[in-house]
């Protein structure tokens, strides 16, 4: 005997025919003003771009070394439908740009995503390689709700890939409808091609567990100035998705909701950028969408900042500056090359503002570059006779801690270098010193094109401040 | 004489169901003539709301303690106890708690209920409302284990129902379960529900069995998913008894495999009701 009925089903059943009937009848009647809204398209391309602008792609700065040649369409491979999006990612030394990588916008004024939960997009590669970025919310205006998966796995046969929006609730007006960033770090250099088919937002469901993060998670701690601005770097949300797998999402602070437990001490903006305004300590937290971030920021504010001391004025022939207000600057690459993948752990460089001066501050230092070689010209030292730099240990020095700094001729090229040591006792903790140190002392075999200034710690002393790198003769 | 075996229903599609139902009756109003049994699951024997602060309720539920034999017979990792931190009802919701602590030389806690010799019951619906936890070696349950006549029978000869087991890292699907004596663990008869465009772990849901003299049908919130009857086992039916209730969360073990570094602990399984109804004809 199988025979049931389900008598309370029925009953719940014709309820709801009921209600529905009276919602219906709610929906006719109720008459409200429509609310102005975008459109909620949701396709970024199937076997066309949709509603992006007629450029469809809007590559990096070549400047950068992005290259602009290796995109397009590719009508022998889809996913689905007839044509699809190919990349080839450059080798390193590509004559048109050594990664590839750039924005798909959105045509119109932008669009309503809050319907949706994710982006997601067919991939496969020509080879098992690893693009170093994809996601949304970059629009190169404001880019305030970026949001991006690093270290995306491609397979050679299609895979589906899902990044969860961090809180649709914020994407009322989004232009950012595609980002990608991809070199061959992961090929050794090997160029290779990857496709990208039906790329759209879509109301997934089954994306839970929403864990945002701050800060890396962590519970941080900074001594800082009244005068002090400085964003709250490395935010992100991790999200569980149906397969088990857990997706962690990197948020632009935009999308979190922040908050100062003293506000007379330090206030922090929408953007996420922390304002030091007052003595004293404060804790910065986050929400996003209601639930707590992981991590927090403690700011003890230590009162004003004491500058670097400031520099003797010179004839501007006798100086190189490479980081001063003092005196005019020399263009430079970066104030940190982020080496990672050589080990560097180093974070930070120019970004300490008071009162319209600029301190560089590093933390996490075991080492870091200083780069006028690569979209700059290199330094000819040759005339100079000094190396400048002053330089503020933010932390107790230890026996054994040492700062050396390494300048490095002819990056690239027929490479020399040299060093010299500055040993923990001639460094001061919370306070400035100065270091005048010969060229001759650093042993270069050459300085007509400096194009590296390297300060190594090798994590002996990991938070300083420095200012007034130049390079002079006497 | 009308058979009717599977539902298969989109969840999703609540309206097309219910006039589904509806024809369903209509169909049967048409056959009232003939022979036919109408069964119905109206009379609750036994609900437990959680309404009441603290301990859950002592006139229900029993504990078990410690890890069992090889880990509750799974190489289950976690060391049940009873303290709050464990188990309690709060806001009328029971919430069973699996943490990752050193306990006793295990190395996770977490709490398994049960109502053996407090209630148990032949045949009836058994349902429960439940927002289960998530992660790599999270394994809640919530089951029926048939009576073992002061030791007499050992399992699988006492019969088990899982009315809804679930692993934390497959967050959309849960699945039903019969043991019996030829047809128990990797034999056992087995069917799995996911649901779509939703998952088991952000909202409760409702768990249960509805089974009577031949028959077990599974189901999920509105959706019946599955029936088990003695064609579809491969040994003897041990359905004809008393069973009761179990709810735990176990972690590690056999079946889910051990928690890994992206396993979020602690875990809960939050109860709403358990409420039972026997059978009537």
């Amino acid at each position: 005997m199988k025979n049931i009925i389900f008598t309370y089903r029925k009953t719940i059943g014709l309820l709801v025919v009921v209600s529905t009937l009276l919602i219906s009848c709610e929906r006719e009647l109720s008459d409200d003003a429509v609310l102005a809204t975008f459109p909620t398209t949701g396709e970024v391309f199937t076997d066309a771009p949709v509603g992006l602008t007629d450029q469809f792609f809007e590559s990096f700065d070549p400047a950068t070394g992005a290259n602009t040649e290796g995109f397009g369409t590719d009508d022998n491979v889809a996913y689905q439908g007839n044509s699809s999006i190919r990349i080839d990612v450059p080798s390193p030394n590509d004559a048109n740009g050594s990664y590839i990588g750039g924005i798909f916008t959105d045509r119109g004024a932008g669009r309503n995503l809050t319907g949706y939960d994710a982006l997601t997009f067919w991939a496969k590669g020509s080879t098992t390689a690893v693009v170093g970025q994809i996601g949304f919310g970059t629009d190169f205006v404001e880019n305030r709700y970026a949001a991006s998966i690093r270290n995306v796995e491609l397979s050679t046969d299609w895979r589906k890939y899902i990044i969860p929006i961090p809180d649709p609730s914020k994407l009322t007006q989004e232009k950012g409808m595609f980002i990608f960033s991809a070199g061959t770090e992961s090929t050794n250099g090997m160029g290779y091609t990857f496709w990208l088919d039906e790329i759209r937002f879509e109301k997934l469901g089954t994306i839970g567990q929403v864990r945002p993060a701050m800060f890396d998670g962590e519970e941080n701690f900074e001594l800082s100035f009244i005068g002090t601005s400085a964003p709250i770097p490395s935010n992100s949300v991790t999200f569980n998705l149906a397969t088990g797998e857990n997706v962690k999402v990197n948020a632009e602070p935009s999308y979190f909701d922040w908050t100062s437990s003293n506000p007379s001490v330090v206030g922090i903006s929408d953007l996420g950028v922390t304002e030091v305004i007052g003595s004293g300590e404060a804790t910065i937290t986050a929400t996003m969408a209601g639930v707590e971030a992981e991590g927090s920021l403690r700011i003890e504010v230590l009162g004003e900042f004491e500058a670097a001391p400031t520099p003797p004025a010179r004839d501007p022939n006798d100086v190189i500056s490479i980081f001063s207000d003092a005196y005019a600057f020399t263009p430079v690459d970066y104030y940190n090359g982020f080496f990672t993948p050589d080990g560097q752990t180093t974070q930070g460089g120019a970004d300490i503002f008071i009162n319209g001066e600029v301190t560089i501050s590093y933390t996490d230092l075991n080492f870091v570059g200083i780069g006028t070689f690569n979209t700059v010209s290199p330094i000819n030292a040759n005339d100079m006779t000094h190396f400048h730099v002053d330089i503020n240990v933010r932390e107790a020095i230890q026996p054994g801690d040492f700062i050396t700094i390494q300048l490095l001729n002819n990056v690239g090229g027929l490479e020399s270098s040299g060093t010299y040591t500055i040993t923990g006792d001639q460094l001061l903790s919370q306070e400035w010193a100065s270091f005048d140190i010969a060229l001759d002392d650093f042993g270069l075999a050459a300085r007509n094109q400096l194009g590296l200034i390297f300060f190594i710690s090798d994590a002996t002393i990991s938070d300083i401040y420095v200012d007034n790198i130049y390079y002079y003769r006497e | 004489m009308i058979k009717i075996n599977k539902y298969n229903m989109s969840k999703n599609s609540y309206l097309a169901m219910s006039l589904l139902l509806v024809m369903i009756c209509v169909i049967y109003s048409c056959n009232t003539d003939e022979t036919q049994t109408v069964t119905n699951f109206t009379e609750i024997t036994m609900a437990d709301e959680f309404d009441v602060d603290g301990a859950p309720n002592p006139d229900i539920w029993n504990f078990d303690i410690g890890t069992g034999q090889n880990g509750w017979g799974n190489n289950e990792l976690q060391y049940y106890t009873s303290r709050p931190e464990n188990v309690v009802v709060q806001n009328g919701i029971l919430i069973i708690t699996a943490r990752e602590e050193q306990f006793e030389g295990s190395s996770y806690t977490s709490a398994r209920l049960l109502t053996k010799g407090k209630f148990e019951q032949k045949y009836g619906r058994w349902e429960a409302r439940i927002r289960l936890p998530y992660g790599k070696g999270i394994w809640p349950a919530f089951w029926l284990l048939g009576d073992d006549k002061n030791g007499i029978e050992i399992w699988p000869e006492i019969g088990e129902i899982d009315v809804m087991e679930y692993l934390g890292d497959e967050p959309t699907k849960v699945f039903g379960t019969v043991h019996g004596p030829g047809y128990s663990a990797g034999e056992s008869i087995t069917k799995s529900y996911e649901l779509e465009g939703d998952r088991f772990d952000t909202g409760f849901h409702i768990f249960g069995i509805e089974w009577g003299p031949g028959y077990i049908n599974f189901y999920v919130d509105d959706v019946l998913y599955n029936q088990i009857t003695p064609e579809d086992v491969t040994g003897r039916w041990v359905f004809d008894d008393r069973f009761y209730i179990i709810l735990n969360i176990a972690v590690g073990g056999s079946l889910p495999g051990a928690p890994n570094a992206e396993t979020v602990f602690p875990q809960t399984m939050l109860v709403d009701y358990v409420r039972v109804y026997e059978m009537n004809n």
